[in-house]
């Protein structure tokens, strides 16, 4: 997790971000003329966020997020990438309602990639958790300049005068000025101090909530708006890569001449293998250059390789998963102790143990991954659908061993990224191929490409055990969980921190004396790497199984032993969660408790929707789940029935998302949906497979998703409503979702299954 | 090879291979780059347009397939992108990320044109292979309903 950002107050009027060739940036809100949105293709050359340029821009410059033109224009720059969860629509606003400005009058622009901004890495649900007063400050610091100007106008004092509807008002006389007209005295007068800057009270902030225009609608529907592989620039080639089947395999011998022999193809290149660990490298393998491409697919079909397996080339995920089975057997790091579980255990009237597994994840973005790079001479210019654009820069600029300001990285559209995109390595596969060919590359990964090359969520097999006490009162829980976690990515470790286990395991609220959870070793054979929800997954699904067979097994209702294992509405200390320390998402334990009210409030809410008691009575077969993460509270309640086609299928969901401060409701309802529809995909089709290193699965065949079958006509998403501090938002819906739906199967069928996914396992 | 083809009511050349997919002759030769690709095997409905009035799948249909007929893309589906269709997907919301949409709109443009007022199970029917990672489905389903002037559920 990422450090606060910080914002640089400098001067600083982004020339050239309203139209790359990549083409995302301009946005207008909707009240502008539809017409004026482009179509990322006119063809004008990309400049960048040059300083020379910068110093010239005309109009109120206080910081990289806004400007003031003189024609009153409003210029908001989003500097988090856009691949869905409508960013474009959310931060900019809070900006435009600091600044008192008419939406109709401002423009976004899309931000290159560059560290003024602060953290651009658009990941772990943080855009408005991480941002909400600074970018609100940056508004506020334009709002101030342009009031000082108008008070020095009149010669009245600042604080009779405020901004509302594109003017600033002095409110005794009613006298108005636009802040175009005042764009050029506020531009002359010095930028306040931060402390200085005040905010304003949330009441004023009139879009917070609400639900917001979308800026981006009719670019999406019209297929004007511009992804990676939408970038076009002269001269380019479109490269499709022969990857080795397992990372860390190499080339042994390949012909080029057969490739070469497809019209159109213009040239063969192999590139370097890379060595572990494997970060943001290229897979390595060879790649096909050609003019269009079908070309380049056409010539990497004809290309005969020779490999060698590599390191990981034995890799088997079934003989992995009895691996991980083991370490669990041996045990692992404590990461979570209180009181004396093995003596709980021991003394226990009653002992529940359970194995629970969850396989790799692809995250499958629909836009498979696409970055440009156009390398010449001792500077490099980037297109890509990068989640994270300052790392793709550093990337760049090491692997061509020049300094970052020489690497301009332009961020277009991403076709989903769910962790995907958070990853430099088809940036890095775009920049040694235009250094090699001397010409822009443009590296398209094909749908198998992405299956079978992922940065994978970890598998995982987790062990939990409770002891039940002569009554049924849980009186010990054990929980060991072995996955390969992300660190292996960036350096050789054996197996999950105490760190890794926050997502989930950590920051449970038990209301149980003796608890002890444990991190189990596990070495990474292929790449991991974040996939929306990450560790959560798992955990979740994990967890609130458990808690289901722990009801079943006493004879109760799953509500019912939810409440009475979390323990009644309180803040649980780090010390009564029997941990040293929670790095809690980078935010302090002071704003974002662990909060077992919250967790309870989801679940009274969710139930609440679903009429648990009454469907259940009635005979459906409801499933419960609930989950912190991303600082969010989580639950859903699932709904399934037999399907003749598909053996069950979810009929009805229910999710409810305690997630504070809402900036966007419309769009958080969206990604709510989605979460649903991302937890069906994990729970009933998701997972790959690895035989002899080599990913088993290529493409939607086989490596599924739902469809819009798999997604129930009724789906109900409400968000609790709270002025508390902003949490996450993207990820926090998907946790709950898959164990829901495996607890409902159980109601329904009476089959345990404690794997996903849930529909391989199935027997009908 | 050269082929003729219309594409949203225009006259276009296309000198390529004849088995080259539509959709890579819409992309990356007419530079028409609305439509997505997203699976290469027909699995995802990303790359749907209109051939001759019916939904095909660009990413598996030879462009020689369309010499001498009508192609109409995400960019022709209507003038200024006020198709029903467009309107409703605006005003409900429906996209996420965006990028199946194009396929989306353009298979749901055929089933109201067939069907002017689907049933529920006609609309999930039509889109049954467009998938959406995002999880627009919901929406998708409202939407095609407004367009088609069912009241809402």
């Amino acid at each position: 997790m990422s450090e606060r950002p910080v914002l640089i107050t400098r001067r600083s009027f982004l020339i050239g971000l309203n139209l790359s060739a990549g083409g995302l940036a301009l946005g207008i809100f909707p009240a502008w003329s539809r017409a004026d949105e482009p179509s990322g293709k006119s063809g004008k050359a990309p400049t960048t966020a040059d300083a020379a340029e910068e110093a010239k821009a005309p109009g109120l410059n206080p910081n990289p997020f806004v400007h003031v033109g003189f024609d009153g224009l409003v210029t908001i720059v989003c500097a988090r990438s856009e691949m869905g969860q409508g960013v474009r629509s959310s931060l900019p606003v809070l900006i435009a309602d600091e600044l008192g400005a008419t939406l109709a009058r401002v423009k976004v622009v899309q931000a290159d990639g560059d560290a003024k901004y602060g953290d651009q890495n658009t990941d772990g649900s943080s855009s408005v958790r991480n941002f909400f007063d600074d970018l609100r400050r940056a508004g506020a610091t334009a709002r101030q300049m342009l009031v000082a100007a108008a008070a020095q106008r009149w010669n009245v004092q600042p604080d009779t005068c405020v901004a509302h509807d594109h003017v600033v008002e002095h409110r005794p006389t009613k006298r108005t000025l636009a802040f175009g007209e005042l764009s050029a005295a506020a531009a002359k007068l010095p930028i306040p101090a931060e402390k200085s800057v005040t905010l304003r009270p949330r009441a004023e902030l009139h879009h917070l909530g609400k639900e917001l225009p979308f800026i981006d609608a009719a670019a999406y529907v019209t297929g004007k708006a511009a992804y990676g592989a939408d970038v076009r620039v002269p001269e380019m080639l479109i490269a499709v890569i022969a990857r080795p089947p397992a990372v860390g395999g190499k080339v042994l011998h390949y012909d080029p001449a057969p490739a070469l022999a497809v019209p159109g193809v213009k040239r063969v290149i192999a590139l370097p293998a890379p060595k572990a660990p494997y970060a943001f490298q290229a897979w390595g393998g060879v790649a096909v250059l050609a003019e269009n491409t079908w070309a380049a697919m056409r010539g990497r079909a004809a290309l005969k390789i020779t490999w060698d397996a590599g390191e990981n080339g034995t890799y088997d995920s079934d003989a992995y998963r009895r691996e991980l089975a083991a370490s669990l057997q041996k045990g692992g790091t404590r990461a979570r102790n209180l009181g004396d579980v093995d003596a709980a255990l021991a003394k226990a009237a009653r002992v529940i143990d359970a194995e629970y597994y969850v396989p790799h994840l692809p995250q499958m973005p629909m836009e498979p991954p696409v970055a440009m790079a156009h390398v010449r001479g001792d500077r490099c210019e980037i297109w890509a659908s990068t989640q994270n654009p300052q790392e793709a820069r550093s990337t760049a600029a090491k692997l061509l061993g020049v300094p970052e300001e020489r690497v301009t990285i332009h961020v277009t559209f991403l076709g989903g990224g769910f962790g995907r995109k958070s990853k430099a390595d088809f940036v890095s596969e775009a920049v040694l191929l235009s250094k090699e060919a001397r010409v822009p590359v443009r590296v398209q990964w094909t749908r198998e490409d992405d299956v079978r090359h992922a940065y994978y969520n970890a598998v995982s097999t987790q062990r939990l055990r409770a002891g039940l006490d002569g009554r049924g009162k849980v009186v010990a829980w054990l929980h060991r969980t072995a996955f390969p976690p992300i660190g292996s990515t960036f350096a050789k470790v054996k197996g999950p921190t105490a760190e890794d286990l926050q997502q989930g395991v950590l920051d449970l609220a038990l209301d149980v004396p003796n608890v002890r959870a444990e991190a189990c070793a596990a070495t990474a054979h292929v790449r991991i790497g974040w996939y929306r929800s990450v560790y959560n997954i798992f955990h979740a699904f994990a967890i609130s199984s458990f808690m289901d067979e722990i009801a079943h097994a006493r004879g109760q209702d799953p509500r019912d032993v939810l409440y009475e294992l979390i323990g009644p509405p309180r803040t649980v200390s780090l010390a009564d969660l029997g941990i040293g320390k929670l790095p809690n998402y980078g935010a302090p334990l002071a704003t974002h408790p662990v909060d077992a009210g919250r967790l309870h409030g989801v679940v009274q809410r969710v139930t609440e929707l679903a009429r648990w008691n009454d469907r259940k009575r009635e005979g459906r077969a409801l499933g419960l789940a609930a989950h912190r993460s991303f600082l969010s509270y989580a639950a859903c309640v699932a709904s399934v029935v037999r399907d003749p086609e598909r053996t069950v299928r979810v009929d009805e969901a229910w999710l409810v998302l305690d997630a504070g401060t809402i900036v966007n409701l419309d769009r958080v309802r969206a990604q709510l949906q989605g979460a649903i529809a991302m937890g069906i995909s994990n729970a009933l089709f998701g997972g790959v497979t690895m035989k002899k290193g080599a990913t088993q699965e290529s493409n939607f065949r086989d490596a599924r998703i739902a469809g819009i079958r798999d997604v129930p006509r009724k789906l109900h998403v409400e968000i609790i409503s709270s002025d508390g501090p902003p949490c996450g938002v993207g990820e926090p819906g998907v946790p709950p979702v898959a164990p829901a739906i495996a607890n409902a199967i159980f109601a329904l069928t009476g089959q345990r299954i404690r794997e996903l996914p849930l529909l391989r396992a199935l027997r009908v | 090879m050269t082929i003729r083809l219309r594409v949203n009511g225009v006259d276009r050349t296309v000198d390529a291979d004849p088995e080259m997919p539509l959709l890579w002759a819409l992309r990356d030769i007419l530079g028409l780059t609305g439509t997505k690709y997203g699976c290469g095997q027909a699995l995802c409905g990303a790359c749907s347009v209109h051939l001759d009035g019916q939904v095909v799948r660009a990413c598996v249909t030879p462009v020689r397939r369309a010499a001498g007929g009508a192609v109409t893309t995400i960019e022709g589906l209507s003038p200024d992108g006020n198709h029903p269709l467009q309107r409703a997907w605006m005003e409900l919301g429906v996209p996420q990320c965006g990028f199946c949409q194009a396929g989306q709109l353009m298979t749901a443009a055929a089933l109201l044109k067939a069907k002017p007022r689907p049933t529920d199970d006609e609309i999930d029917q039509s889109l049954a292979a467009n998938l959406c990672r995002c999880g627009t489905y919901p929406r998708i389903r409202a939407a095609v309903r407004k367009a088609a002037g069912l009241p809402e559920k």
